[in-house]
């Protein structure tokens, strides 16, 4: 099982986020003032100010904005920036590759996955080629 | 308001020569640099009265500097934005300066990186005590500051159909500049480089990669060092030792992460167009480009954003070595080596302020003959991602 470097807490603008990812949820926030998306969570609206936010959640359905492989002893892995289909961007990864450096490319749709740390009950986010 | 106005001017320089440096601490190495940089603008210790810290060293920012140097100045100002932090205190200095609040302002810089060995390659970027808003959304997937860069350059590469070859022409025209200073070459033998000599594009596609697609020739080198710049009132510039070299346009911008934004736009699209237009200048005018060259990316982006060529088109821009010192049809690039072949200590920025002076002194070791405008542009934290950005344009009389 894997054993990634953990989110810590209190830390609660991030809290909910991570809570939602225990039911299989990649949470996202949106504006009840101004309809925008807020993304990474917040209790603040960073387009009009409002604390007025509603929780929904993602299809975890969206495409592949950038992707780089880093070199690293343990293994090669990308990180990658994921543009979801409801509008926002997240920071993430995409796992279940072989030779990710040549087969990872910026446009490609990928769909979320919740996987199991060994030690802890949050659940990351990664994501697949589809 | 535009600004070509002679207001302030940097009059004192100094770099510390030695790149690894372990019986020295980095406070040290700012108080010995002001002491040499008010001695290179022919004034006294005595004559400070404006203090600009970027909270670097051991420390205290400005107010723990003040009482180090043993001065007590009229304005001390902390502002600490990485890299880019002595474009934006250069800017302040002036706009106090103007307003009358202080007439000789010091500003300098102190690292210990390498004799530290303080990995800031693939180290994890945004990994703070406590947790924070960012580093939560993050820490899961191990971004390190290498590829927080290189997530920039891949985009670049699918957005502009940019080639590797074009990146690698930016490390090849800084280590073409690092060969012919001295002090870099000392550098590039202390801190232990395989192989010190002038590279070819090849060498760099040829070299480890780090974070795809960025390779090791890609990343700046991790140094001790530091140095530190004097600017002064004009009515005291007019009679300091050496040339005075004026500042005659600023800008200040932040950029970060958004939903649907476009990472290949660093803040310098914000903050260039204010500095080109405070001088009352075009790109196309400079002689020299003094660009914060912690990855190629960097300044492959910045070259774009400032308006040296369009997004997009910095790799046929840069071709054919178009950016080296003895090249006509562009500015003179990074001409002391740069971050990425002389010295990288932490707060780069200092060092694109004093190579600047140099070459509109008629004193750099890659001298452009009759060099008289130039610009230095700092990138703090992370491109791509929060980062700071202060274009400072300097001009000689
Ligand atoms: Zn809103």
């Amino acid at each position: 099982m894997p054993n990634r470097p953990l989110p810590r807490f209190p830390e609660p603008d991030t809290e909910p986020f991570w809570e939602a990812t225990k039911r299989g949820e990649l949470a996202y926030q949106q504006c009840n003032r101004c309809n925008s998306l807020v993304f990474t969570p917040r209790a603040h609206c960073d387009t009009c100010g409002s604390p007025d936010l509603a929780w929904k959640v993602s299809k975890g359905e969206g495409v592949i904005y950038s992707v780089s492989v880093v070199v690293d002893r343990n293994g090669d892995y990308a990180v990658a920036y994921i543009d979801l289909d409801e509008g926002f961007r997240m920071f993430s990864t995409v796992v279940g590759v072989d030779e990710p450096m040549k087969n990872l490319q910026c446009g490609q749709r990928v769909r979320v996955e919740f996987e199991p740390q060994e030690e802890s009950e949050y659940l990351i986010p990664v994501f697949r080629l589809v | 308001m535009p600004n070509q106005a002679r207001t302030a001017a940097i009059v004192g320089i100094h770099e510390w020569p030695k790149r690894l440096d372990p019986d020295v601490s980095a406070m040290q190495i700012k108080a010995a640099s002001i002491s040499r940089a008010l001695d290179d603008a022919g004034l006294t210790w005595k004559d400070v009265d404006g203090l600009y810290d970027a909270n670097d060293g051991e420390g205290g920012g400005g107010l723990g500097m003040a009482a180090y140097l043993g001065i007590k100045p009229t304005v001390i100002d902390t502002t600490s934005v990485g890299g880019s932090s002595y474009e934006f205190l250069a800017a302040h200095s002036l706009a106090d300066i103007a307003a009358g609040k202080c007439n000789v302002a010091v500003m300098a810089h102190g690292g210990k990186t390498a004799t530290q060995k303080f990995a800031t390659g693939n180290r994890f970027a945004n990994s703070p005590q406590p947790p924070s808003w960012q580093s939560n959304m993050e820490v899961p997937f191990r971004n390190t500051t290498v590829s927080s860069y290189a997530l920039v350059a891949a985009r670049h590469m699918y957005q502009y159909g940019t080639r590797p070859e074009d990146f690698a022409e930016i490390s090849a025209t800084t280590r073409y500049h690092a060969m012919r200073n001295p002090e870099a070459v000392q550098a590039m033998t202390d801190l232990l480089f395989a192989d010190i000599r002038e590279i070819t594009v090849d060498d760099v596609l040829n070299s480890r990669m780090i974070a795809s697609p960025l390779h090791l020739l890609e990343c700046c080198l991790i140094s001790d060092g530091g140095g530190a710049v004097v600017i002064a009132a004009a009515d005291v510039a007019r009679n300091t030792k050496k040339k005075p070299v004026w500042v005659i346009g600023n800008g200040q911008a932040t950029k970060y992460r958004e939903n649907g934004g476009d990472v290949t736009v660093s803040a310098a699209a914000q903050s260039g167009p204010i500095a080109f237009g405070e001088a009352l200048l075009r790109p196309d005018e400079l002689d020299i480009a003094m660009i914060y060259d912690s990855f190629s990316i960097t300044v492959a982006c910045i070259l774009e954003d400032l308006g040296f060529c369009k997004k997009g088109e910095f790799g046929d821009y840069v071709k054919g070595g178009r950016l080296r010192f003895d090249q006509k049809g562009g500015p003179a690039l990074n001409t002391d080596g740069g971050a990425l072949s002389s010295n990288h200590p932490g707060f780069r920025g200092l060092f694109l302020l004093m190579e600047a002076t140099r070459q509109l002194r008629g004193e750099s070791t890659s001298q452009v003959p009759g060099a008289k405008l130039a610009v230095a542009h700092g990138n703090g934290g992370l491109l791509g991602h929060t980062h700071a950005a202060g274009t400072i344009i300097l001009a000689a009389d």
